[in-house]
């Protein structure tokens, strides 16, 4: 294996890292009104990826730089060519971004309500247009001899590359309802897998018509190194999803997230095995089609970032593995505070303990916090800080000795 | 106007943009990560206070700084095509580094960090921030590397059948002197960002008397951290300025104006007049400084603009070699103030706090509140200076920023983007602003609430409470809480 072949592995690996992780992300921001329901409901799916999601979009920033350091051609190529669809993902991820943040930070129920449809629309637009553009790199778009872009938006289009999208918004459809029926409870949890199900037949579907006529798209312009192969990944990746959907059905969540991960997997196993050794087929001038060989930097540059990425990737794949354990519980309408009740609730008295906390329903709890319940909290009457003294407080000794 | 114009205003607007949010992140996550292994050290709550409080503060700047980053990545290769191609061999490495050095490990230990008060030991829970603040530095490390190849090419040769910069030695480009100036430079300024803002937001609580148990020391140490940091950036913008004479000397003379080569140069603290050199109407001038900040030296030999011009006529044919001198020399003047004020303030204020003492003015909080705009003005000024003072190259001597541009990517298209992001930031500035000084008003949690978030993780939990299955942590047992299975049903103590 060449360095340019090492380089154009690691770039799947990245982009599929990107839609198996963020592409859960995405189904559950779509689903957040259906599944959501009530304000209770839309927490408990905002949560199941609260703690990860940011860390799932960082693989499509290391996609991106990744490829500008090993295939610039391509990079430059790519994101000129592609300018308005990816100038539309990213408006959407960074409203969806800052969605996430800043819904529960406002104090009505219109604000939530915006972000809310915010969340909604900047999930949707994303996983249909990265698969369009998927789609479009696999048929190709023009390109002049130089490896400029020559067509209008229309050339991103497509039927293909419209099917694909289809099939890139569904799928994630299906495999963020999958790991909310793994990540939650009762009645959200139910509501997932009924949607999981009519997702999972239309991504199905999808998967197999768009893995067979890409076969036929490719074979005809530049002739398969690796038909076959990509294939044989495609409809393996299918017939996951068709599974996934089956252990969906008969509650074998985990098993069911496994294997519509394999399905996501797949799809863009067989987009990138079916492209090789080609990274941007030319509809126009053939000198302009890009492969591993004309867009990459240099040996040593390859070299230098093999060593660099080699030593990392582990180490990433590592700690967010970590993170997902650390968070792996399941989450229930039970367990959110509830919505923020307003200022008097910062009256509420230290140290009062509320007698049972397991409704989830703890009255006058401000900003999420449980006035220490089942934790066996007992603030003490302060810190052994005088509040209020002018001139300097001298912050004391901590008082550990609570009554 | 046309493509060029448009795709540098675009990335004028989107990186000053994404750049007041940096430096506070930055800034204060180190300050998040200090106060909360205070608060670990000594189990005073009145630091997991503080460090919830600030928190608060950081992480809204945060979500917008990396929104806004993608940006950046993005329109490297949106509108500036023929530049990515050019630079590809070297630029996209540290880039490319940044993300799986910086970025993965601050969004992932950010978002453990978040939600995982009651889940990690606060020892652990602590370390997540620490790195989150490496993750943060790290970044900033990376991406002034590449800005600095692009101030100052090193480590390259060029290829004879392209025509462009191959690399060889990526040492030079990651540790040449400009970048580890640079970075020093920068680096301090993210800090003196912090403690700025520490400091302007403490005193407004300072001058109300709310929570003073939690802000009084955090206003200290802020004007300790403001002291010590706005002497590091002027220390290390001095050095840069010296480097920057050897390998960007118009850059050096537009900073002044300076149009013929001088020996000991005055510096002009301010002029009126056309800065063309020809109808100064008034300055002030101090002798010799500007020999000083270029050479070391008060009577060392500066170059003119007019001399470099000569001198890159001939290198690199006729051209104008020229940046914008009036914004050179202006933010140049802007940025250095504004370090001098914020250095000024940190005296000020330690001696007016000293020894317990609290002014009573309510004019000497405000000064302190608003010189928060001190740190915005120096960030942006800098920023703009180095920028525009490189032009009219984006890799100096061998890149033209006119040859940069996407070559197939209509004006129309460009302008769209330019007035959607324009627009997108625009609102998104209104609804941060008025975040923040909500969470400034709502005010740090009170110590009662800000323990029961950490749940079983508490070290100051007693077990006199009738537990339910508790294993029974004596008091002070950090991280004991390990063992204890989680139970299902209970309620999450931070939620979105």
């Amino acid at each position: 294996m060449t360095l340019n072949d090492l380089w154009f592995l690691l770039i799947a690996v990245l982009w599929a890292g990107y839609f198996v992780l963020e592409g859960f992300d995405f189904g559950v921001g779509i689903l957040l009104r259906p599944v959501g329901r009530d304000e209770r409901g839309r927490r408990v799916l905002l949560n199941t990826i609260g703690p990860v999601w940011d860390g799932n979009e960082v693989w499509v920033i290391t996609a991106a730089g990744a490829t500008f350091a090993a295939f610039p051609q391509w990079y430059a190529t790519l994101f000129s060519g592609g300018y308005l669809p990816l100038l539309l993902i990213l408006v959407c991820l960074i409203v969806r971004g800052l969605a996430f943040e800043y819904r529960g930070k406002g104090s009505t129920a219109q604000w939530r309500r915006n972000w809310d449809i915010a969340i909604t629309v900047c999930s949707f637009v994303p996983a249909l247009l990265w698969g369009v553009v998927f789609g479009s790199i696999v048929h190709g778009v023009p390109l002049r001899a130089d490896h400029e872009f020559v067509g209008t938006v229309g050339d991103f289009l497509s039927p293909f590359a419209l099917l694909v999208g289809l099939l890139t918004l569904s799928l994630f459809v299906f495999h963020g309802a999958v790991f909310l029926s793994l990540k939650t409870t009762d009645e959200v949890r139910a509501r997932a897998r009924r949607i999981a199900t009519g997702a999972g037949v239309f991504a199905t579907v999808a998967y197999l018509v768009a893995v067979i006529w890409m076969q036929q798209i490719r074979g005809g312009v530049s002739g398969l190194q690796f038909g076959a192969t990509s294939l044989v990944v495609g409809l393996a990746g299918g017939v996951a999803v068709a599974v996934a959907l089956v252990l969906t059905r008969v509650g074998r969540d985990g098993w069911a997230f496994v294997s519509s991960a394999v399905g996501v997997l797949a799809l863009v196993g067989s987009i990138f095995t079916v492209l090789f050794p080609l990274v941007m087929p030319s509809t126009g001038d053939p000198a302009g089609t890009l492969d591993i060989h004309n867009a990459a930097s240099s040996p040593y540059t390859l070299t230098v970032m093999s060593w660099v990425a080699l030593a990392l990737v582990p180490f990433v794949i590592g700690y967010q593995a970590w993170s997902y354990w650390v968070f792996r519980k399941r989450i229930s309408t039970r367990q959110i505070p509830l919505p923020r009740s307003g200022a008097h609730a910062e009256r509420q008295p230290a140290g009062e303990v509320v007698p049972e906390a397991r409704s989830g329903v703890v009255p006058g709890a401000r900003s999420g916090v449980v006035p220490g319940a089942r934790s066996g909290v007992v603030p003490g009457p302060g810190s052994g800080v005088v509040p209020g003294a002018r001139g300097g407080v001298v912050p004391g000794p901590v008082d550990r000795e609570t009554p | 106007m046309d493509v060029l114009s448009l795709a540098r205003w675009q990335f004028g607007v989107t990186t000053v943009y994404h750049y007041l949010f940096i430096p506070i992140s930055i800034g204060l996550a180190l300050y998040v990560a200090i106060v909360e292994t205070a608060w670990v050290r000594t189990r005073n709550p009145v630091y997991l206070r503080s460090a919830k409080f600030f928190s608060s503060l950081l992480l809204i700047n945060f979500a917008i700084g990396v929104v806004t980053g993608i940006v950046q990545e993005f329109q490297f290769g949106m509108n500036w095509s023929s530049y990515s191609r050019f630079v590809g061999d070297v630029f996209g490495a540290p880039l490319a580094m940044e993300s799986l050095l910086a970025f993965f490990i601050e969004s992932t230990f950010l978002g453990l960090w978040i939600f995982g008060w009651d889940k990690l030991s606060p020892r652990l829970h602590c370390a997540c921030m620490w790195m989150v603040a490496f993750g943060t530095t790290a970044s900033a490390y990376f991406i002034l590397a590449a800005n600095s190849f692009m101030q100052h090419p090193v480590g390259i040769e060029i290829d004879a059948a392209t025509g462009r910069p191959r690399l060889v030695d990526i040492g030079a480009v990651l540790f040449q002197p400009l970048q580890l100036i640079t970075f020093s430079h920068v680096i301090t300024a993210c800090w003196l960002t912090g403690a700025v803002v520490v400091v302007g937001v403490s005193s407004n609580f300072m001058a109300k008397r709310r929570s003073t148990e939690v802000f009084r020391p955090a206003l200290r140490f802020g004007l300790w951290a403001l002291l010590i940091s706005s002497i590091a950036v002027i220390v290390t913008g001095d050095l840069q300025g010296k480097i920057m004479t050897e390998v960007q000397p118009m850059k050096m003379a537009a900073a002044e104006a300076l149009y013929d080569t001088t020996d000991s140069a005055s510096f002009s603290l301010i002029t009126i007049g056309t800065l063309d050199g020809h109808h100064e109407t008034w300055s002030i001038r101090v002798p010799g400084v500007t020999s000083y900040m270029a050479t070391g030296t008060f009577d060392g030999t500066v170059e003119g603009v007019n001399d470099v011009q000569r001198e890159y006529e001939q290198r690199f044919g006729p051209g104008d070699y020229r940046p914008n001198i009036p914004v050179t020399y202006w933010t140049f003047r802007l940025m250095m103030g504004a370090g001098f004020i914020l250095a000024l303030v940190s005296v000020v204020g330690l001696w007016l706090t000293r020894r317990g003492r609290n002014p009573v003015s309510p004019w000497v909080w405000r000064l302190a509140m608003w010189s928060v705009a001190g740190a915005f003005v120096g960030n942006t000024a800098g920023w703009v200076f180095t920028e525009m003072g490189r032009q009219p190259w984006t890799v100096v001597g061998l890149y033209k920023t006119q040859d940069s541009v996407s070559p197939t990517v209509t004006a129309g298209t460009v302008l769209t983007s330019l007035i959607v992001l324009t627009v997108l930031y625009g609102v998104l500035v209104v609804i941060e602003t008025r975040l923040i000084f909500r969470t400034i008003r709502k005010g740090p949690p009170e110590e009662a609430a800000v323990l029961a978030m950490l749940g079983r993780k508490n070290p100051l939990r007693t077990n006199t409470l009738p537990d339910r299955g508790d294993d029974g942590t004596p008091a002070g047992g950090a991280g004991r809480g390990d063992a204890e299975p989680d139970r299902d049903d209970d309620v999450l103590t931070f939620a979105y």
